[in-house]
């Protein structure tokens, strides 16, 4: 009887670690839901939303402008972060904010990307702290889950005038 | 896993106090890969955030590590891609902390914390 139990435990270990195992490896090659929170960036994503990130364009090095992605904060490696691409390495970007005169303009590093959030009077990016490494990137946001209402593919970005072309 | 180690900077990496530096694997870009793939790169911490160190060709001369970044070397200071050239990492691109050297067998040992002594920093950020 308690052979029994006993083995019971056993299989129920092993088949934990072996889900445990391809869970984590799901999420972190594959991709994950995400709650995002935060105001900056509105109006593609709300506070509270429920979004499906995937991880294999950061792998594949195929994130372009113009994709939402999830990045470790520059300035805070236990919390992660929700902007838009706005510039990938080489690209020209402005640096100013919209509301001043004279625009600034500079290249974005080798190895970095530029981010910026939807709401951009309200939102700390790279117009705060600069170009961040591509390393630091964990996946891109392909839709929306919740609400249902706003079920599906995300918007392009309300700010096209931030895309400089060459 | 093991690394190739394809530059002349030496390789260790220690754990940290208040007293010795801090050396982890880095993910950085690497300018000298002809692909244009991220690499892995081990260098020595050798200031943690909110310490001024005095840097060795870099843009600034005295660099504050910022919040939530390390400032990393290479042992061999004249042939080292690290900080100097491209300024402090980002905690969020540590990958590993490398703790003995498994091969050649000759060079089996396990890597002791050690910062040198010219390297301290200026000033330390009070906990």
């Amino acid at each position: 009887m308690f052979r029994n139990a006993l083995g019971k435990t056993f299989r129920f270990l092993g088949y934990a670690v072996q889900y445990g195992c391809v869970a984590h490896c799901a999420f972190e090659y594959l991709g994950g839901i995400v709650v995002c929170s935060g105001p900056s960036m509105e109006p593609t994503i709300q506070n509270s939303d429920i979004v499906f990130s995937e991880n294999l364009s950061r792998h594949f090095y195929s994130i372009r402008k113009g994709d939402i992605v999830i990045v470790k904060s520059p300035t805070d490696p236990k919390s992660n972060i929700c902007k838009r691409v706005i510039g990938l390495e080489g690209d020209k970007v402005c640096t100013s904010n919209p509301s001043d005169f004279l625009k600034t303009h500079s290249f974005v590093p080798k190895g970095h990307v530029w981010l910026e959030g939807d709401n951009l009077r309200n939102s700390t990016d790279s117009r705060c702290y600069g170009p961040v490494p591509y390393g630091l990137i964990r996946g891109r946001i392909c839709f929306k889950i919740w609400p249902l209402n706003d079920f599906g593919f995300l918007r392009a970005s309300p700010n096209g005038h931030r895309f400089l072309d060459d | 896993v093991l690394y190739m180690i394809k530059w002349m900077s030496l390789i260790i990496v220690f754990v940290c106090g208040s007293f010795f530096s801090i050396c982890f694997l880095v993910m950085a870009c690497n300018e000298n890969d002809c692909s244009s793939f991220t690499s892995k790169i081990i260098k020595r911490v050798i200031a943690l955030e909110g310490d001024i160190i005095k840097t060795i060709g870099y843009k600034k001369k005295y660099v504050k590590v910022p919040h939530g970044h390390i400032w990393v070397e290479g042992d061999h200071h004249g042939h080292s891609f690290d900080s100097n050239a491209f300024g402090p990492v980002s905690l969020g691109l540590l990958h590993a902390r490398a703790t003995h050297i498994l091969w050649p067998p000759k060079r089996w040992q396990k890597l002791q914390p050690m910062l040198p002594p010219e390297r301290k920093p200026l000033q330390r950020e009070q906990e």
